[in-house]
């Protein structure tokens, strides 16, 4: 039995490398149930609710998706008009009271550390999907299971995050867990946009080389994986500074004439204009299968935590 | 006979070893401003063989709480709290920095759960001692200028 029934899942940080591990192998287990070539009911007779304050179409539907699949039913709010919390209602309370509705509790909210909060009014399992600008661990532990199904290992892999490091949550939290994982990271950014002082710190703690550039032609090549990121205009005083920014970080089919044969490009979607449409057609690009892996990841952690045993 | 520039007090207490300076500080955490309804005495840039130079607080009929405590260890981890009773000091006290500064400190994030009305208090766990440093056990920040964000 695994040491996750009943936890809460506020951060990817709050994983150990074992936990991690369990919940690719495990998720790896539920593709032909999240497909639907499989049949199961390990979490009938469960209820999850999903607390979406902020609205989410992704996560929501593949949190939905996955309880489902599994013979559980899902309930719950997205955007927080007409319900309680309009009429001013903590969010303390709102969990209080929804524990009673159901076994585990899925929350997106717009402040960060609102995860945390609601986990200290429950015993239920809170699992954070977003919470402002802080942790979205379901979303790292899709984008992990991404990496391992494609490469199979993390060790050694060039993985290039580019984009916004400087205010993109998806790359910080995905750079403390491969920093665990041991993958070499390259760090492409406009350089207002660097990875901040502190992440950057920890990855020399855990004794790994990393490096950083501001140009993503000069690492392209060495790329096993890039993972790229919405760089949002609003971080531009000046449109049309953010324009060239913007424009020179986009990925084009001719700068992956160098690339290797089996580099993967990621992206947490939705994207803009970060990688031309093109590129959906080139083996490289495995976006839409990122997305798809967000329903057995989350049934596997929703498995694992409610107890149904996979 | 030898004149005091401070004169001893009946009731009360004295923080004294503050580090030259931070006494308008201490005052702050106290709470000392416009209304106060006792003697408060600061002596500032005292002479002090284990420190150089020390800053002296002295508030009459008052006795700190542990969570006033706490907050002057966050600025004075040296200082040293004696309680006062007639004229003799009844115990004497060494602050220390606890683990964790709950309900003392505020998060400057204006973006993190704490600050919005919900019914916890702020909690920061203390990352370092020396240097002081603090991340807000809910949204994960480090706080930059603690001093000022002191409630």
């Amino acid at each position: 039995m695994s040491g996750f029934r009943g936890r809460d899942v506020l951060s990817i940080r709050d994983l150990s490398r074992a936990d991690i591990d369990l919940v690719l192998r495990t998720a790896k287990k539920m593709v032909p149930i999240a497909v639907g070539e499989k049949r199961s009911r390990s979490l009938e007779g469960k209820i999850l609710s999903t607390l979406f304050y902020e609205p989410s179409t992704r996560t929501r539907l593949s949190f939905e998706s996955a309880m489902a699949r599994l013979g559980g039913r899902a309930l719950g709010f997205s955007g927080s008009e007409g319900t309680s919390v309009q009429k001013g209602e903590s969010l303390a309370d709102t969990v209080r009271m929804v524990e009673a509705y159901s076994d585990a509790i899925v929350l997106r909210h717009s402040h960060e550390g609102a995860a945390r909060l609601a986990a200290e009014f429950t015993d239920k399992p809170v699992i954070n999907a977003g919470d402002g600008a802080g942790q979205h661990p379901t979303q790292t532990l899709l984008d992990l299971y991404t990496i391992w199904d494609e490469k199979g290992t993390f060790e050694g892999q060039n993985v290039a995050l580019v984009g916004d490091l400087k205010y993109g949550r998806t790359v910080h939290s995905l750079t403390y867990a491969l920093a665990e994982l041991g993958s070499h990271l390259i760090f492409v950014s406009p350089e207002t946009l660097e990875m901040p002082r502190e992440i950057l710190e920890h990855v020399k703690e855990r004794g790994l080389s990393f490096r950083v550039a501001h140009r993503l032609e000069d690492v392209i090549r060495d790329a096993d994986v890039v993972y790229a990121t919405r760089i949002q205009k609003e971080r531009f005083p000046d449109p049309q500074e953010y324009e060239k920014v913007a424009g020179s970080y986009r990925i084009e089919v001719d700068m992956l004439r160098d690339a290797k044969r089996d580099l993967i490009i990621m992206h947490p979607l939705p994207r803009t204009t970060e990688i031309a449409p093109e590129v959906d057609r080139t083996k490289h690009a495995v976006y839409f299968k990122q997305a798809f892996n967000g329903v057995p990841v989350r049934m596997a952690l929703l498995d694992l935590i409610l107890g149904g045993g996979a | 006979m030898r004149e005091l520039r401070v004169t001893p007090i009946k009731n009360g207490t004295v923080i004294d070893h503050i580090p030259a300076g931070l006494a308008l500080k201490v005052l702050k955490i106290l709470g000392i401003g416009d209304a106060v309804a006792s003697t408060v005495t600061v002596a500032m840039h005292v002479p002090s063989q284990a420190m150089g130079w020390k800053d002296i607080v002295k508030v009459e009929d008052r006795e700190l709480g542990s969570r006033e405590i706490d907050k002057i260890a966050l600025i004075a981890p040296s200082a040293t709290v004696n309680v006062i009773r007639n004229y003799n000091v009844a115990e004497k006290r060494r602050v220390t920095l606890p683990d964790r500064a709950v309900g003392i400190l505020r998060c400057a994030n204006p973006n993190c759960i704490s600050n919005v009305k919900e019914p916890i208090e702020s909690e920061f766990l203390v990352r370092s001692k020396s240097p002081l440093r603090v991340v807000c056990k809910y949204c994960d920040r480090e706080l930059e200028d603690i001093v000022a964000h002191i409630l």
